[in-house]
């Protein structure tokens, strides 16, 4: 069963919060992982470690440089989707 | 007319760590010392890697004068002399000849001519591939004590001005003798590598393409960080994971659980990916020494026995991977 986009954001907003201790609902859609989270490249790929584990995608290390919004992120794993 | 058959060495049953010797290069490199050069910070360094110094050695002292220091302590601590080794492995990707084995360099060095020598190209993991190694030649009988170097001057192979990898970079010589034993003291050693990802760790160009043209800088390193950083964070978990299996053990029936130091962020998610308990000391020598490819599990296990968090019987989990990309972990009991 595919997640919604709204699950997505959900789950990934979950995922943030246990990485960077930020609040969940802070995760917003049009967030950018660096300027507005201040997530660093090594931090970023234990979140999408995490995402491809709870979402069951694969998301290719080459793409991680596009996810620059949380948008950009929950668009990449909804399309991922089987 | 029947054939005459082999005599096969004679095996022995189990094979164990005997001395441990260990050196750092002797220059302490702050991060002050070296952020300029990539527009960087003590603050960054530290966020991102754990590291606060690294060792490095002068220009004068090379990789066979690091690994000749730790072997003597490693032999003398081994109960040994060297006439006793009769294998030497060193492993190093920092040794400039394409021949002859740095090994043979070294045994001749330490006086233990004839024994046999070679190298290991495993950069990270060379020296847990040199247990696996010296483990296999000592059970199958044909070695009874086996020198396993792992030494790098990995400033010789570094660009001050690169930010992918230079800056982590130390130098360094751990050594350890493998020698015949009465109880298992290594266990299985589980390893492989994945040649796919080949350029994750490189050298910026081969030896050929520096001399083809003479424009091009000396070789150094450079790998991608964030790529590399995933794969050794989530996947040497379930590889160190199968090492404790193999061997038969629980997390929490170890005492130590020495990583190659990569970088402490690497240290920390292999930690929570393997739910080790409290009890388990983790050498983070990568803090002071910085990361010495090949020598650092050595050096993180001399640290945590000089800082008494490990002591003579102690189990220890040991996991190396790198360029290659490679990877190799087994449990040894300290001597």
């Amino acid at each position: 069963m595919a997640y919604t986009e709204s699950e997505i954001l959900e789950g990934l907003a979950e995922i943030v919060s246990e990485e960077t201790g930020l609040p969940a609902d802070s995760v917003q859609l049009d967030k950018s992982f660096t300027d507005d989270l201040d997530i660093d490249s090594l931090s970023m790929m234990t979140i999408v470690t995490l995402a491809e584990e709870k979402f069951s995608v694969r998301i290719p290390d080459d793409e991680v440089k596009n996810l620059a919004t949380v948008g950009d992120a929950v668009s990449f794993i909804a399309g991922a989707q089987a | 007319m029947t054939r005459a058959t082999i005599t096969p060495a004679a095996p022995t049953q189990f094979s164990r760590v005997m001395g441990l010797g260990a050196v750092r290069g002797e220059l302490v490199v702050t991060n002050d010392d070296i952020a300029g050069p990539i527009d960087s910070s003590d603050e960054w360094i530290r966020q991102r890697t754990g590291i606060v110094t690294r060792r490095r050695a002068p220009g004068d002292v090379d990789v066979i004068d690091l690994s000749e220091q730790a072997a003597r302590e490693a032999i003398e601590n081994a109960g040994l002399s060297p006439a006793d080794i009769d294998v030497v492995i060193l492993s190093t990707v920092t040794w400039f000849h394409q021949t002859p084995a740095g090994a043979a360099v070294l045994a001749d060095r330490l006086g233990a001519t004839p024994a046999a020598a070679f190298d290991i190209s495993a950069a990270c993991a060379g020296y847990t591939y040199g247990i696996g190694q010296a483990d296999a030649l000592v059970r199958s009988g044909n070695a009874r004590h086996v020198l396993v170097v792992g030494a790098e001057k990995m400033s010789d192979f570094i660009d001050p001005t690169d930010r992918t990898i230079s800056f982590l970079l130390g130098d360094g010589a751990g050594a350890v003798v493998v020698g015949p034993s009465d109880f298992p003291g290594i266990g299985p050693t589980v390893w492989g590598s994945d040649g796919s990802r080949s350029q994750a760790v490189r050298q910026t160009h081969s030896w050929q393409e520096y001399k083809a043209d003479p424009e091009l800088p000396w070789p150094t390193l450079r790998q991608d960080g964030p790529s590399v950083f995933k794969w050794a964070s989530f996947q040497m978990g379930p590889v160190a994971q199968r090492a404790l299996d193999a061997a038969g053990l629980r997390a929490d029936q170890i005492q130590a659980f020495v990583p190659h130091q990569a970088n402490m962020r690497i240290i920390d998610q292999i930690v929570k990916q393997l739910g080790l308990p409290e009890t388990v000391a983790v050498g983070r020598d990568i803090a002071d020494t910085g990361n010495t490819s090949a020598a650092s599990i050595p050096l993180a296990i001399e640290r945590l026995v000089r800082e008494e968090q490990v002591s003579s019987g102690d189990l220890v989990l040991q996991i190396g991977f790198g360029g290659g990309l490679v990877y190799a972990a087994q449990v040894i009991v300290l001597p």
